[in-house]
């Protein structure tokens, strides 16, 4: 063997752990990864359970954000199992949602299950009817009511000013056309 | 150094009830030696609630912890910032605060109020010294921020952790500042009438206290709203809980006691309605307190509760009674000097402005009081939420945008034809293109497009106003651009202020609009997998989970879940969402040794944020799943969040403008010199 050969030998020799490992590297890269345990659990809080289609579903985020969480934390369900993760309230209400939906309830049976267990506070606005309907139109039959009054107001006093403007009218008729173009182009801008 | 604060609290109750007294007493008397002792009792108020104020900061900063404060509410390793935010971070505290800011504001009114309305300083220092009365009188008896422990703990139970935030640090006072300087225009207002000098005088007493008052509140609720997003962690800002609503009511009363005054001061009209107004809008930054003290309705925001609450009701009773007697009394000299001519006018334009403003206030008041109201009334609690306020809100909310674009450029008494059609048609036609556009390019939301043409509307006319502005200058004074607008702007700060604060406002609705775009996605990801979220703006962002590293930092262990983010295949960065656990040491050594440390709250949330001006990624780190690297995220993309903070310095720069020092044209009442030659020639022909 003469030296040249040697040494092709002995690089390849070298190199065939270094291509074997890269090798294994890449095959592992493939895997599914695995993951790891955290140093220090508790410092995450309660753990969290994996997410599921249900939890992304429209259908029962629309409901969860109708109904509130009734931990007194003040958010609808939705937003409290998505935001406050040391409740546990909102996702047991969240759980009973889906239940509720794989039973094939529609959105208002299950709006119903709720009020019949916790009352009516289970709802994130009030229901439309009976002393409600005063939450509902109170503001703006209020705002019409008063901008009723405002209005007639504002005609009782144009009537007034009419009056006092006739009283008080200026006799312009000596103007000339130039001055009186002036003047209604001053009128027009007058302003602030 | 405690017990000096301790002791200029008790003196200053004494002060500040013989304060009241000789205020009104002299006042009313007109004896010189009383009045000039009501004003020396404000100043030496002052002094006694800086020695209150500097006895709690030192006992804070010097971790005298047997002061139960001290104790309840910091702890050794709080950082020095946030030690001193603990100062109006509790109870006691922020009444303290509250006394400091009053004093110095009510010293401030009797420093630099002009001498022509000396006649008024004396009932205004009895008002403030009332008001100082009550609150050092309420810290006395039922919160007393000296008050001591039996036995002194070894550390203190620490800051609440969503309190350590830096825009907490800056919030609370900003909001407190606009809360308490409404006593200063509503101390004038109790002088007019105790006066009985009901002019114009009071309103131009008050006007920058006005403009002070508002600016801060203004800026305590969008800091507010910029600390509920990015400490609350649910990826919004405005959630309409009552203490969110208390914050607002005053500011809505306010913003019409803004316009309505220009009004009363250019045609003598509303002098009724401007002291309702700006009574109400102290009476509800008092119900603000009450609600946020008293426990009575529940809120997020709520962190001290206590009897105190009730204090301010019987306070607020009280005053309302009062206030109320006393205009009643002065019905006849509050009548109209004139009557509105048109219903197209500016003068309507306001009032109408002023009837939702005042209708918002009073839908937002009914609903967050609606459910104590449907307990007395039904024996059993409804909850009003979000869908509520939204539901009612939003049409007044854009009526009052559009007349945010109407009301300043319609004509005073009667607007004709030409005017309308001179000052609306570009802004209309620019406004219905952009309806159009918003339409065509499938934005499919009717209250979003509603709002985007109207904001393009009131937009166009702000803009045409300035254009107009500086074209007059330049034609005029031969002035370029830039010189016309300073000068335009220098020489009338009050309108063109108030034309920048529209724009900041305007850009407030644009960005509200992006909340009915919003998009969420919750994902359990292990290191390495990815999810993928459609943004409303057509774009697709892809989250790949990177793991979790945990740490210790100041006060607390941190868990920071990280992420990789592309937007449509391009790499944009790396974001990071964080779980922290705060602790307290049992021993007062540092660094904390890993026995000694006592978990103090449950962990918080820090959402990973990165914003552009078309929207927000908003990532939340919920937690592990297993105690694994394997994290659990919510995802979601905000639009248009970045122009709500935009909007808000743009108020600021518009309400700085207006309230910047200098020479301004004074409004000038009908009968008074308008100039102009239109003026002229009715002058010379009618003579």
């Amino acid at each position: 063997m003469n030296r040249r050969l040697a040494l092709r030998w002995l690089g390849l020799g070298a190199a065939a752990p270094l291509v074997a490992l890269s090798r294994r590297a890449a095959a592992q890269g493939t895997q599914e990864p695995e993951a790891q345990g955290l140093y220090d659990p508790f410092r995450v809080g309660r753990p969290q359970n994996r997410i599921t289609d249900y939890e992304n579903d429209p259908f029962i985020v629309g409901i969860e954000t109708r109904i509130r969480c009734v931990c007194g934390c003040n958010l609808d369900v939705y937003t409290c199992r998505t935001t406050d993760f040391t409740c546990t309230t909102s996702p047991a209400m969240h759980r009973e949602v889906v239940q509720l939906v794989e039973g094939g309830k529609t959105a208002q049976e299950i709006l119903d299950t709720f009020i019949a267990e916790h009352g009516e506070m289970v709802l994130m606005a009030p229901k439309k009817e009976g002393f409600n309907l005063l939450a509902y139109f109170l503001p703006g039959t209020a705002v019409v009511m008063v901008g009723g009054i405002l209005l007639w107001f504002l005609w009782k006093g144009r009537e007034r000013a009419v009056a006092v403007q006739a009283a008080e009218r200026v006799d312009l008729s000596g103007l000339s056309s130039e001055d009186r173009k002036r003047l209604e182009a001053e009128l027009e801008n007058l302003e602030s | 150094m405690t017990i000096l604060g301790q002791l200029a609290l008790w003196i200053a109750l004494l002060v500040s009830a013989w304060g009241t007294f000789v205020g009104f007493y002299g006042g009313l008397t007109r004896r010189r030696e009383l009045i000039a002792s009501a004003r020396r009792a404000t100043y030496v108020l002052c002094g006694l609630a800086m020695v209150a104020a500097a006895g709690l900061l030192v006992a804070i900063l010097k971790h005298d912890f047997n002061v139960a404060y001290v104790a309840s509410y910091t702890s050794r390793d709080l950082p020095t910032v946030y030690l001193l935010s603990a100062f109006y971070g509790g109870q006691s505290g922020s009444m303290l605060f509250w006394v400091l800011v009053l004093s110095i504001f009510a010293s401030l009114a009797q420093w630099l109020t002009s001498r022509k309305y000396e006649y008024l300083l004396p009932f205004v220092a009895g008002v403030t010294s009332a008001v100082t009365l009550f609150f050092v009188a309420t810290m006395l008896f039922s919160a007393n921020p000296f008050a001591r422990l039996a036995f002194t703990p070894a550390d203190g139970q620490g800051l609440n952790p969503q309190l350590q935030n830096p825009g907490m640090v800056v919030h609370p006072p900003m909001l407190y500042l606009g809360y308490i300087s409404i006593t200063i225009p509503f101390a004038f207002a109790v002088a007019a009438l105790m006066s009985r000098r009901l002019d114009t005088g009071w309103l131009h007493a008050i006007r920058k206290w006005t403009i002070v008052s508002w600016l801060f509140l203004s800026i305590g609720i969008t800091l507010g709203m910029w600390w509920a997003y990015v400490e609350l962690g649910w990826g919004g800002y405005w959630a309409w809980d009552p203490v969110e609503n208390a914050s607002f009511l005053p500011w809505l009363t306010m913003t019409a006691f803004l316009h309505s005054v220009m009004i009363q001061e250019k045609r003598g009209m509303l002098k009724k309605w401007n002291m309702v107004l700006i009574s109400l809008s102290f009476f509800l930054s008092i119900f603000g307190t009450f609600i946020t003290r008293s426990g009575i309705i529940s809120s997020v925001h709520s962190f001290a509760q206590s009897s105190v609450g009730y204090y301010f009701l019987g306070g607020l009773i009280a005053l309302v009674l009062g206030m109320a007697w006393l205009l009643y009394t002065r019905l006849p000299m509050l009548e109209s000097e004139s009557h509105l001519e048109s219903m197209v006018s500016r003068e309507a334009s306001f009032l109408f402005n002023n009837l939702i403003l005042v209708g918002i206030a009073f839908s937002v008041l009914w609903g967050t009081i609606f459910p104590v109201i449907s307990e007395v009334v039904r024996g059993h609690q409804v909850t009003v939420g979000p869908p509520f306020f939204n539901q009612v809100n939003i049409p007044l909310g854009l009526a009052l945008l559009a007349l945010t674009g109407i009301g300043p450029l319609i004509a005073w008494r009667k607007a004709s034809v030409g005017n309308l059609r001179r000052q609306f048609a570009v802004p209309v036609a620019l406004g219905g293109i952009a309806a159009v556009v918003v339409t065509a390019i499938g934005m499919g939301h009717f209250y979003a497009i509603l709002t985007i043409s109207l904001a393009v509307f009131v937009t166009a006319t702000i803009l045409q106003e300035f254009v107009r502005g500086v074209g007059a200058r330049h034609r005029l004074h031969g002035e370029n651009v830039a010189q016309a607008l300073v000068r335009l702007v220098g020489r009338n700060r009050r309108r063109y202020g108030g034309y920048v604060v529209h724009l900041g406002i305007v850009t407030y609705f644009v960005a509200f609009t992006g909340q009915a775009f919003k998009v969420d996605r919750e994902a359990s990801l292990k290191p390495g997998d990815s999810v993928e979220v459609a943004s409303p703006w057509g774009h697709t962002y892809t989250f790949t989970h990177l793991g979790v590293s945990q740490y210790d930092q100041l006060n607390r262990l941190v868990s920071a879940a990280s992420v990789e983010v592309a937007k449509d295949g391009k790499r944009v960065g790396v974001m990071s969402s964080e779980k922290r656990q705060h602790f307290t040491c049992e021993v007062p050594t540092r660094p904390c040794p890993d026995q000694m440390r006592r978990k103090s709250f449950e962990p918080s949330t820090e959402a990973g944020i990165r914003s552009d001006l078309q929207e927000d990624i908003y990532i939340v780190y919920a937690g592990s799943v297993e105690g694994t690297e394997e994290a659990v995220y919510r995802f979601t993309i905000n639009p248009l969040v970045w122009w709500l903070w935009y909007g808000g310095f743009v108020l600021v720069a518009g309400g700085v403008i207006t309230l910047w020092p200098g020479t301004t044209v004074r409004a000038t009442r009908q009968g008074d010199t308008q100039g102009g030659y239109a003026a002229q020639i009715v002058e010379s022909k009618g003579a």
